[in-house]
């Protein structure tokens, strides 16, 4: 996704002459290109996230389209309060894009790990909180993103994340994608997720569960015509790689409670509100804590036994 | 000078009317930065007739806002009703400054957030190649502030000699000596280091200051350490640092105005 973003946001560059990317000492041969196109217009802003994000904002309030980049909990928690008050206060129109979303970089340990950032990011006025499922959203959402007159946070994984979507979707910020047609389940997977969910989907397929699979990619602002429809369907499956705590699943319980709809039809599969340590590599550390797709089916499939038993219920 | 001088006390009368009418903290940081923001408004910002000022001024210190607000009004910027609507509901003047404030750029009052962002506007008029300057006031209880030193080196390393850097020096902070809790140490050579062309001056001196404030480099931004005295102008707020939460009762308050007036 991060070579995906580097690419978008040259070839954007080419036209927008506002565009400026700030990066915070990370991204090395990374916008080589990006820089040999735009000689005054990047700024390695050094180990200093806090202060590049108050650069950013100056940069906006004269006009520019600034982009901050580093890695996700650098971008966001380091420097929570500029992003507060310098960018989200006034609304300016800053792109904060993250990498390493999730357990991207499980290996490097807690202090690289993001599952903190989705909940911290929608709890802030104004800004609009977009995590992408593939490199072709990745591309979709810096683009987006710019037309956007105030801030918006972009989570991106790493590289190597598998292209899902076909070059040309329709991606808008605030609607949900839709990557599979089904009746009776819809899985929204939030995020560089997307594989784990895809797997979910073909099982579920192969035991003749009819079952939608969309990209939540926008946690806010939410797609709400979309969610008040799918909560018709029998269960909705929220696949995030974000602590449970403040994530897409809380921000649906939240839509679902100040709109009178019933949230049991919810389930939410994340990462536990814990610190978490020794996890390997990103696949393994999916494996440790439930997110694999072998366990996520298995509980739904309890999850349909345990409804279908329910005589008032409308059988799958 | 005498027209500065004249103006600053207008300024300083202004100020303890608001804290003495609106019951309000932060007076004697208000103070010490008169004779700083008087002269930056009058002789560096260069306003149009429409007002709007050629150079920006950030009150990274936002917690002067009393000062602020009242040179504002002096320069009719905001008007007399909104100069006595300060802290009240529905007003624009709160106890912090915010862009809600005609001229105001940037919302201060949580301290080390202005200098970041006055870089980036100073980086912005170089980019799009603007002759304009940036003065960014900083008290000297902000310098404890990590960010701070983010943007001083941020500063030197991208050559912002359109930056410039004043320090409110009063040698306190909310509960104390800034000496006595994260000593500054020798800041003019901290900020040379740095790579700051820096100069430390009598922050009450107008001539001085307008000196200093004038002086320009090819390749480094510009810092004036200010040595000021908090709750200057009033004797017996002068370097009494319970001044920095007090307001003024009435007997206070006509005392103030009294010594306001006598002073030369």
């Amino acid at each position: 996704m991060r070579n995906s973003f580097a690419k978008s946001i040259t070839s954007l560059s080419k036209k927008n002459k506002k565009i400026i990317l700030l990066a915070g000492d990370i991204g090395n041969k990374l916008f080589d290109n990006f820089k040999k196109i735009n000689k005054d217009r990047f700024f390695n802003c050094g180990v200093a996230e806090a202060n590049m994000t108050g650069i950013a904002a100056g940069l906006a309030k004269e006009g520019f389209r600034p982009i901050t980049y580093t890695i996700t909990p650098f971008n966001t928690l380091r420097c929570l309060e500029q992003i507060k008050i310098d960018i989200c206060y006034p609304n300016l129109p800053v792109v904060i894009v993250g990498t390493g979303a999730g357990l991207s970089y499980s290996a490097l340990g807690a202090t690289h790990h993001s599952l903190d950032d989705i909940a911290i990011m929608r709890a802030l006025p104004n800004i609009n909180v977009v995590c992408p499922s593939d490199p072709v959203e990745v591309k979709h959402a810096i683009k987006e993103a710019l037309k956007i007159k105030g801030p918006t946070y972009i989570r991106i994984g790493k590289k190597g994340e598998p292209t899902v979507n076909s070059e040309n979707i329709k991606f808008k910020i605030g609607k949900i994608h839709k990557i599979k047609s089904g009746k009776d389940i819809s899985i929204l997977s939030v995020g560089n997720i997307m594989r784990v969910s895809i797997e979910c989907h073909k099982i579920l397929k192969e035991n003749n569960i009819s079952t939608e699979l969309v990209s939540l990619h926008t946690i806010k602002p939410l797609d709400k015509n979309y969610l008040r429809n799918v909560f018709k369907k029998k269960l909705v499956i929220c696949i995030e790689e974000h602590s449970i705590v403040g994530g897409a699943g809380s921000a649906i319980l939240e839509f679902c409670n100040s709109n009178s709809i019933d949230s049991s039809k919810l389930m939410i599969f994340s990462a536990p509100d814990k610190f978490l340590s020794k996890t390997g590599s990103q696949e393994q550390a999916r494996k440790k804590i439930g997110l694999k797709s072998q366990n996520i089916v298995k509980k739904i499939k309890y999850k349909i036994k345990k409804l279908n038993a329910n005589k008032n219920w409308n059988r799958f | 000078m005498h027209r500065l001088n004249n103006i600053s006390k207008k300024i300083r009368k202004k100020i303890i009317y608001l804290s003495y009418k609106a019951k309000t903290a932060h007076l004697a940081s208000s103070l010490s930065c008169v004779d700083l923001m008087v002269t930056i408004y009058e002789d560096f910002l260069k306003f149009n007739k429409k007002k709007i000022s050629k150079n920006i001024f950030i009150l990274s210190k936002g917690h002067a806002a009393m000062a602020l607000y009242s040179i504002l009004n002096y320069k009719k910027i905001i008007s007399n009703t909104v100069f006595e609507s300060y802290s009240k509901v529905g007003s624009i003047l709160e106890e912090h400054p915010t862009h809600n404030i005609p001229s105001v750029s940037v919302a201060t009052g949580s301290l080390g957030h202005g200098l970041s962002v006055g870089c980036g506007m100073a980086l912005s008029f170089k980019l799009k190649r603007l002759k304009k300057k940036i003065y960014v006031l900083l008290s000297d209880g902000e310098c404890n502030e990590g960010s701070v030193w983010e943007a001083f080196l941020f500063a030197a390393a991208n050559k912002l000699n359109n930056l410039v850097v004043i320090i409110d020096y009063n040698k306190w902070q909310a509960t104390g000596r800034t000496d006595k809790i994260l000593k500054l140490g020798n800041l003019k050579k901290k900020l040379e280091s740095f790579g700051f062309a820096a100069h430390e001056i009598d922050g009450h001196n107008f001539a001085q200051i307008k000196k200093n404030l004038k002086k320009t480099s090819k390749s480094k931004p510009l810092a004036v350490i200010a040595n000021t005295v908090k709750g200057k102008g009033v004797s017996f707020m002068e370097d009494d640092n319970n001044w920095h939460y007090r307001s003024p009762d009435k007997k206070d308050y006509l005392r103030a105005i009294k010594e306001i007036d006598n002073l030369k």
